[in-house]
């Protein structure tokens, strides 16, 4: 009898510490915390730079991007405005319903697929490596006309299982550190690391100029710097693991007005 | 830069242009990555010089230049970058001065 007791009591102290554990993973504690936009965490007077579209310097990329954009590759392929004409309208809101599910291979798309999509089979022109000028060009220029817009991306029917697998590795543990993605960015917001502060993790502002760069880089580019700073295997740039944490960090802040390019420290 | 001033009348002008500004210093695998860094800036207003920067290797990537010049007629801005491989970037702005 007395055994037993001592069996029971051992159950429900495991069982507690396990609530403990991953309380912080559960949906309440996020709502229970709204998330700021990243540019919130800058000084006011990085966010006074941001804001200018001289001192942004994000801001030559997107320049460069309008004109890959709207002129001709050489070689006689269309250019994207010859399908695309007044992107200013036609483009809006692309860049906030993506990653989306490309209906045809079932796969998870960003907008640095749709582009290449587009040029190998519209342009038949080779695709752009993540981290060129010209996909970030592109890729800043077709964001920053989605500027104001909220994030809306669907993780329904297909894309439920890439949202799955995206909050499966937001709370996964990874890493020399051994450190999830949730420990900082949901529990941690607001606290100091090496000098800087812990944001919310709101992809808005992306691709961004960010500081320690100095140049502008992807989303998927920030999701590698964080896994290098917590000593963990990297992720290849436009893998599926970043595709789907980029679905899951969109739609947790989805409604969020999209800022880019950001300036990011 | 406004594209018209009032003569007399001091204007602000502010540029920025896209370039890595390789120092040198940094690595590229095992190697050093040689030396690409805009190394002047120069500004001609009405067919004479009226800025020239030397500009060293702590300059950050993609330089911003920011500087006053006085109108006194219409003429062109002529903004030059010159790099280390020799390339030579030139843009034009109109000025009208009323």
């Amino acid at each position: 009898m007395g055994g037993l007791r001592v069996l029971c009591i051992a159950i429900v102290l495991i069982h507690s510490h396990t609530i403990g554990a991953f309380a912080a993973d559960g949906p309440l504690r996020v709502e229970a915390q709204p998330l700021r936009s990243a540019s919130e965490f800058l000084s006011p007077a990085l966010r006074a730079e941001q804001a200018d579209p001289i001192r942004n310097r994000g801001m030559l990329w997107v320049e460069q991007g309008e004109r890959l954009f709207t002129q001709p590759p050489p070689g006689g392929a269309p250019s994207c405005a010859t399908c695309h004409a007044r992107a200013e309208t036609s483009m809006r809101g692309v860049a906030a319903r993506l990653p989306a599910v490309d209906a045809a291979s079932g796969q998870l798309v960003n907008l640095e697929g749709r582009v290449n999509e587009c040029r190998i089979v519209r342009q038949s022109l080779p695709p752009l490596d993540y981290e060129t000028d010209e996909l970030l060009a592109l890729t800043a220029y077709l964001t920053a006309l989605s500027n104001g817009e909220p994030l809306a991306v669907s993780i329904d029917g297909p894309a439920s299982a890439f949202y799955a697998y995206g909050q499966q590795l937001w709370n996964e543990r990874q890493g020399q550190l051994n450190v999830a993605c949730t420990q900082c960015h949901d529990q941690s917001v607001g606290r100091k690391l090496r000098g800087d502060t812990i944001s919310s993790a709101v992809p808005t502002g992306y691709p961004a100029y960010r500081l320690e760069w100095q140049t502008l880089g992807s989303l998927h580019r920030r999701l590698r710097a964080c896994q290098l700073g917590v000593r963990a295997q990297l992720f290849e740039l436009g893998s599926r693991e970043y595709l789907a944490l980029e679905l899951y960090l969109k739609s947790r802040a989805r409604r969020h007005p999209i800022d880019a390019p950001a300036l990011r420290r | 830069m406004p594209a018209t001033a009032q003569a007399g009348e001091t204007i602000k002008i502010r540029t920025a242009i896209q370039h890595p500004m390789i120092t040198g210093h940094t690595d590229a695998g095992p190697n050093v990555a040689p030396r690409k860094i805009i190394h002047t800036f120069a500004v001609a207003y009405l067919d004479a010089e009226v800025l020239r920067i030397d500009v060293a290797p702590g300059i950050a990537a993609n330089p911003f230049f920011a500087f006053n010049l006085r109108a006194r007629s219409s003429g062109d801005v002529v903004f030059t970058w010159i790099d280390d491989t020799g390339e030579v970037i030139v843009e034009t702005r109109q000025l009208t001065v009323t």
